[in-house]
């Protein structure tokens, strides 16, 4: 395709302008425009953030079992003031940064930002991205982004708690950090547009010669449909943003009905609308639900047909639900607004995009299934990470289609089912199937691989305690616990959810402590790791057809692709898989 | 449903329903669980299974790619149970929040009045009863604060407004909720089947003492409610006259008299 201009980049991308100097470094390692390099920062400043978002769930679930006591170490450190206790007004804080953190810091700039970056050129036998220079600045826009989020927590007063879907009036009447908050958002908003569009051009017009579409590995798949979401609905919440922005700053009404009470008193200009906020966000927020998901269930696919030696099963089906999940993203956005006052002939609509967009998702569950059936599997910690993936995802996806129907709505929505519904989605499977990519995708980035032993033992332990953690919250969202709760146990009825709550919080401590194993096996593996080969894994897609780590400009000579990323097991072959570069 | 009546899921499933549409979503519930426990026992059954029979040594995986048959089947099988739910659910819906309940006015079938104006600000529910000349909104309102009586045995019908940011009105004995949008007035019903007190929490963040926004709902007889807020009346009335006209507008009374109101009788 376009790889002519692969060589005009690279003159002009610093590499080749000698070794050594301060320069040389920041241009190679810090404002690097390779995309190996962007998606190891990606990799790791995603990983620290984890890190702090995990550490503020930790505190939400402390406050949960133990309301109203002094928290041990971060207690004192943070909240020296309260004698180290969480104050109402900073629980709220927690969990909405806790929420923001790990969508827009972790999440989606890990699945699209570190993997996408990584992946895509290798995978579709690219040099390097189409914008090189657009995809340095999106992940360097990353860092104002963060820097707002955290120095949004130490506004004097009170840190953004409005929750991370920001609905007004709340969130322009009260609360000084919310502007820093929003300023946040829309950093980060740009610089996950930057990317889509990047990723797209990529996919679209830099593949090798043979790589048609229908040949490309699910993982690109994955990633280009999520760029599309990206690209779409992004600037709907980027205008919604400046919107609730110019209402806290310039005292607009885009959201604001009239004659609210404020504490500054009665605010009699109006005439704006709540519910449009809530709509537009949503637009939003709805398809980033399969921004943060399609990716995972790519490299997913991927890691399961190479760990089965089996190629995917029904790849067309796959691909084509990936695009039915995209295109119905748009249209089921309602189905978190079914009792906010939205007309209610209007949730029936919705209820029915809903229950179609339930479809592919179950055909791809199926698929999986399929594809394991009559595998010769190896259970390696990356494997195991893509079937906690699979069978995490079933919970979730079947909770999800109890959470579709509006009258079960009246009951659940606001209480744990949902927190436990997108936990399993969102924890159970996305971050399952990042540690399942990262297990698999370690070898080739350092060229070392990590410990299979702790892998497993992660493994073990993570799948164990998710479920501890999150499948007793549906209980409590029977009962109609609800969420965002600094003290549930004021109203009589929660009273007695007091120990299921302290068993929760037991299970999330044991899940942190899973993750430090990780933490430990990762950047252990990085220095002491076992070195390994170009394959390790005997896999079929183009990354593996270049050396561990790959050089910059990725291939010595131009690839060229010969089949689908998923011939393992051919019959009449000798070897068990069929590289898509070998003829 | 049995094993939730045992240790120690006992009291971890849908609290007590006291309203009749209520009952409409928990069969849905059930039905939608039963439903979702049959598919997650089989696909986890299979994939058991493709686990294990992987553990047996084969030599070779076995080769093959696609099967137009099955993919059609696993998608006409679950697509229709969910055209079925989709359609299922309708009834349950339209008594919940689209058929406003009527009663008859002069032989003429109308929209039944608000009994009760409940307004939200934060942290405290307002609960506004009709004074004397049986309409809300005017200056003879009887006031409450977070907590309300009601009577059981008929639709009841509330309406919802907001003061300053968005809350919601849940009552999870009741499979009530509605999202009250400050320049909405939002219409809820219901009706509660027996004698009982139920709690009212707010289920929309509002703040920080969102968690304490809590209020207490009492269903009684009619005729205990009648002759409950007839004497609401007389103590306003009372208090109205007793502090002349220093104080005036809303008076605000107290629960308790309702116990005080019953032994009366």
């Amino acid at each position: 395709m376009n790889n002519n201009d692969v060589t005009s980049q690279d003159s002009t991308n610093g590499h080749h302008a000698g070794r050594g100097g301060l320069f040389w470094f920041l241009g190679t390692y810090v404002f690097a425009r390779d995309h190996k390099i962007i998606g190891l920062q990606f990799l790791f400043s995603t990983l620290i953030w984890m890190i702090v978002g995990g550490l503020l769930a930790l505190a939400v679930r402390w406050q949960l079992a133990w309301p109203w006591s002094n928290m041990p170490i971060f207690g004192a450190l943070l909240f020296s003031a309260e004698g180290g206790q969480i104050s109402p007004e900073f629980y709220n804080v927690l969990f909405t940064m806790h929420a923001t953190i790990m969508i827009f810091f972790v999440v989606i700039p890990i699945l699209a930002g570190a993997f996408g970056n990584y992946l895509i050129p290798l995978m579709v036998g690219a040099r390097d991205m189409a914008f090189p220079t657009l995809n340095m600045m999106s992940y360097w826009l990353l860092w104002p982004a963060f820097g707002c989020m955290i120095a949004s927590m130490w506004v004097p007063g009170t840190g953004p708690s409005a929750g991370w879907t920001s609905y007004p009036p709340l969130s322009v009447l009260f609360g000084e950090a919310q502007g820093l908050w929003l300023l946040g958002l829309i950093f980060s908003g740009i610089a996950s547009m930057m990317g889509a569009i990047n990723y797209i051009t990529t996919i679209i017009q830099m593949r090798a010669p043979g790589m048609t579409l229908l040949r490309m590995p699910m993982t690109v798949w994955g990633m280009l449909i999520t760029s599309i979401l990206q690209a779409f609905a992004l600037p709907v919440l980027t205008a919604a943003l400046l919107m609730l922005l110019s209402d806290r700053m310039f005292d607009t009404s885009f959201f604001l009905a009239e004659g609210l009470e404020t504490p500054a008193g009665t605010r009699l200009a109006g005439g704006g609308e709540p519910l449009l906020w809530q709509h537009l966000f949503w637009f939003y927020s709805h398809p980033a639900v399969y921004i943060m998901i399609l990716p995972a269930m790519g490299m997913v696919s991927d890691i399961l047909s190479c760990f089965c030696r089996k190629p995917v099963f029904g790849y067309r089906p796959m691909v084509f639900s990936m695009c039915a999940i995209a295109g119905m993203g748009f249209i089921v956005w309602g189905h978190h607004m079914f009792i906010s006052g939205m007309n209610y002939y209007l949730s029936v609509s919705f209820l029915i995009s809903t229950m179609l967009i339930a479809l592919p998702s179950g055909i791809k569950v199926f698929n999986w299934l399929a594809t394991i059936w009559g595998g010769k599997i190896e259970f390696s910690a990356a494997m195991l990470f893509a079937l906690g993936f699979v069978s995490m995802f079933i919970i979730g996806g079947l909770s999800g289609v109890v959470m579709a129907v509006p009258p079960i709505d009246i009951m659940i929505h606001d209480t744990y089912y949902i927190v436990a519904h997108f936990h399993y989605v969102l924890f159970g499977s996305s971050i399952f199937g990042v540690f399942a990519a990262i297990y698999f995708w370690f070898p080739k980035m350092f060229g070392r691989t990590m410990n299979e032993g702790l892998g497993k033992l992660h493994f073990l332990i993570s799948f164990i305690a998710v479920n501890c953690t999150f499948f007793p919250m549906h209980f409590l969202g029977a009962r109609g616990f609800p969420r965002r709760y600094a003290d549930p146990y004021v109203v009589e009825e929660f009273r007695d959810l007091l120990p299921l709550n302290q068993f929760i919080t037991y299970a999330a401590i044991a899940m942190a402590a899973a993750q430090v194993l990780f933490f430990l096996n990762f950047f252990g593996s990085l220095f002491f790791g076992k070195r390994t080969t170009e394959n390790p894994w005997h896999a079929n897609s183009l990354e593996w057809s270049v050396p561990s780590p790959p050089p910059h400009g990725n291939f010595d000579f131009q690839p060229i692709v010969y089949r689908g990323p998923y011939e393992y097991s051919v019959p009449d072959r000798d070897e068990d898989h069929w590289p898509q570069w070998v003829e | 449903m049995a094993a939730f009546n045992i240790w120690p899921l006992q009291g971890l499933w849908l609290p007590d329903n006291y309203s009749e549409t209520g009952r409409t979503i928990d069969h849905l519930w059930t039905l939608l669980h039963t439903i979702c426990a049959v598919i997650f026992l089989v696909t986890g059954i299979v994939l058991a299974w493709a686990l294990w029979r992987a553990g047996t040594g084969l030599n070779k995986a076995t080769y093959f790619t696609h099967n137009t048959r099955l993919e059609i089947i696993w998608s006409i099988i679950p697509g229709g149970i969910l055209v079925f739910i989709a359609i299922y659910q309708m009834q349950s819906w339209n008594e919940n929040k689209l058929l406003h309940p009527k009663e008859l006015v002069n032989g003429v079938s109308v929209s039944r009045p608000p009994l009760v104006r409940v307004v939200a600000r934060r942290f405290s529910w307002e609960f506004h009863y009709p004074g004397s000349d049986e309409k809300l909104e005017t200056i003879d309102d009887l006031y409450f604060e977070n907590e309300m009586v009601l009577p059981y045995g008929e639709d009841v019908v509330l309406q919802l407004e907001s003061r300053d940011v968005i809350h919601s009105f849940f009552v999870p004995k009741l499979r009530v909720k509605q999202d009250i949008i400050p320049g909405h007035a939002q219409m809820i019903w219901f009706q509660a089947t027996q004698e009982a007190e139920v709690a009212l929490v707010c289920a929309e963040l509002c703040g920080w003492g969102h968690y304490a926004m809590q209020g207490r709902i009492k269903f009684v007889s009619r005729a205990e409610f009648d002759s409950w807020l007839t004497k609401q009346m007389e103590l306003k009335s009372l208090s109205q006259k007793g502090s002349a006209a220093s104080k005036g507008g809303l008076v605000q009374t107290s629960l308790e008299t309702v116990s005080i109101n019953e032994s009366g009788q």
